[in-house]
């Protein structure tokens, strides 16, 4: 069963995080062995990164299809900085996986406790015959 | 299910059938069952690349054992040279071991000691499911994983995960006793099962590369039977596969929307197919050990033969799955004896039936609980009973095809066109 796992944490406005450099190097670290540990326990179906929330335009079709950009949104509005797909046996370890990647060391090396949001994704098991 | 998408050769069909058979003369000589299963590959790769351009050699499993054998010699011959030459004697003995063809002898056994292996109960379904398709099935990483929607480095990684527990729970390669080979074949049939299910339902991607997960369940559950012969729950599914399957191009439709029994083009289905999943299971049958497998072959049978859905025989139906839910306890029997008992006696019979099934908490939160109470509302004439329990249904599957079928019954009967 696949689990798309995403971290809805960047705010508008926000850009780099401004933290001592060691401290950005244990979450960078903290995240390529999460990354390592997916990939080795054949888990792993994608992950990827988002850019900065200042790269974030939201495109509506206006008239004759052209379309239309906004590109600055409210303060506070979240956004999606990056996520993982997993194909897992369980809902409780695709759980484990999003909290183990919430867990990522922030300033100071505390743990973030970050929100991730877990869904299925649409690949469930089919229905079964009987 | 090759790179090429279905374009199945000659060439591929007989690598896949020979495939345990050089496994099994491989695994007898050296062991290793993680290191043979890598040679293996390699040597079906080789022979992929080779036999196309050169023509097959006169003996394709001897060549096979053979090019896999060399295979595992280097590996050997490598790992000895990095632990200073102290196993140069141990090589000795391998490489004596007399020549690589006549280790092909009990074949048959191979395939079954194969089979039990990679489905060993201590595998997850996934693991078991990989290791299988390869190992025992011959397939490559890559078409397993484009099988399953997952990357090749994924699916090489649990082949390797599956393997490294095969090594470290100690399975060894030789027939369980026959106290435990009954219940080690039962996680067989189980693991080839669900290949075929997988298959059978278009939950992603590519159809052509799944059904053919469907025809190589098939083809495994052909060995298993010709393997066990007696073994009337083999006999059961290669049954169940064949009058299920025997349905394939009439379920879904043209945009690969899921087509109810009911609502199908019986002209459709595969007679011959039927015909094959009939008479193996009425040779079966009266063999007297009769199995959720058969059962559940027989209730597709029931279907597959009645000409138009009204002449569906339901009593008969109703019956089966009484004995079905009573042998096997699963939920899912309960669910379906609800509908057959609703087509027999009404659909007040069946939802009086659901309201009992409610306390199962296997079944409480489970979509198709709502799902079936819809058909059964419907039935009745409760269309806004059934809109909502159809939408609940579809809010609650994480099955593509099946949450459009769903919401699409729902809008229909909520327009009033139904």
């Amino acid at each position: 069963m696949k689990y798309i796992l995403m971290m809805n944490t960047m705010k508008a406005g926000h850009g780099v995080p401004e933290w001592p450099q060691k401290d950005l190097q244990a979450h960078v670290a903290y995240m390529k062995s999460l990354h390592k540990e997916l990939s080795d326990s054949g888990e792993l179906v994608s992950a990827e990164g988002l850019s900065f929330p200042d790269q974030a335009r939201l495109v509506r079709a206006g008239k004759d299809a052209a379309p239309i950009t906004d590109g600055v949104f409210p303060e506070g509005k979240e956004f999606l900085a990056g996520f993982w797909i997993v194909d897992v046996e369980t809902p409780e370890r695709a759980y484990a996986v999003a909290a183990k990647a919430s867990a990522a060391p922030g300033p100071g090396g505390a743990p973030l406790n970050m929100p991730i949001e877990v869904r299925p994704v649409m690949s469930g098991p089919p229905p079964e015959m009987l | 299910m090759t790179a090429r998408h279905g374009e199945e050769t000659a060439f591929d069909h007989l690598l896949r059938e020979l495939a345990p058979h050089v496994l099994g003369a491989v695994m007898r000589r050296f062991r290793d069952f993680a290191a043979a299963e890598d040679a293996v590959q390699e040597a079906l790769l080789a022979a992929a690349l080779q036999w196309p351009l050169e023509g097959a050699p006169g003996n394709p499993l001897g060549w096979l054992i053979q090019v896999a054998s060399r295979r595992m010699l280097d590996r050997i011959r490598s790992e000895s040279a990095r632990r200073n030459r102290e196993s140069e004697v141990a090589l000795e003995a391998a490489t004596a071991a007399g020549s690589p063809a006549a280790g092909a002898a009990p074949e048959q056994d191979d395939t079954l000691l194969l089979l039990f292996m990679c489905c060993h109960p201590s595998l997850t379904p996934a693991s078991a499911i990989a290791l299988t398709l390869r190992a025992v099935g011959g397939l490559t990483t890559l078409e397993i994983a484009r099988a399953f929607l997952v990357p090749e480095a994924t699916m090489a990684q649990r082949i390797s995960r599956a393997k490294q527990t095969i090594k470290s729970s100690g399975i060894p390669f030789q027939m369980p006793d026959s106290g435990e080979r009954a219940h080690r074949l039962l996680s067989v049939l189980h693991v080839l099962y669900l290949i075929f299910n997988e298959g059978y339902t278009s939950s992603g991607g590519s159809g052509l590369v799944r059904d053919d997960l469907s025809n190589e369940a098939i083809r495994l559950a052909r060995i298993v039977h010709r393997l066990q012969p007696d073994d009337t729950e083999a006999a059961g599914l290669l049954a169940l596969m064949l009058l299920t399957d025997a349905r394939r191009q009439a379920r879904t439709d043209a945009g690969g929307e899921l087509i109810p029994l009911a609502d199908q083009n019986r002209e459709l289905w595969d007679q011959q197919q039927i015909a094959e999943g009939v008479a193996l299971l009425s040779a079966t049958l009266p063999k007297g050990a009769v199995g959720p497998y058969q059962l559940q072959a027989a209730i597709a049978a029931v279907h597959d033969e009645a000409a138009r859905s009204a002449d569906t025989d339901w009593p008969q139906i109703l019956a089966l799955y009484d004995l079905l839910k009573r042998m096997s306890g699963n939920p899912m029997a309960a669910l379906n004896h609800a509908i057959a008992a609703a087509m027999v006696h009404g659909p007040q019979k069946g939802l009086a039936l659901l309201d009992g099934l409610a306390a199962d908490p296997r079944l409480s939160s489970h979509y198709r609980l709502d799902a079936v109470r819809a058909h059964l509302l419907e039935m009745a004439g409760d269309r806004a009973g059934a809109v909502r329990h159809y939408r609940a249904a579809a809010a609650g599957t994480a099955n593509l095809p099946e949450r459009n079928y769903l919401t699409m019954r729902a809008a229909r009967l909520s327009s009033g066109s139904g």
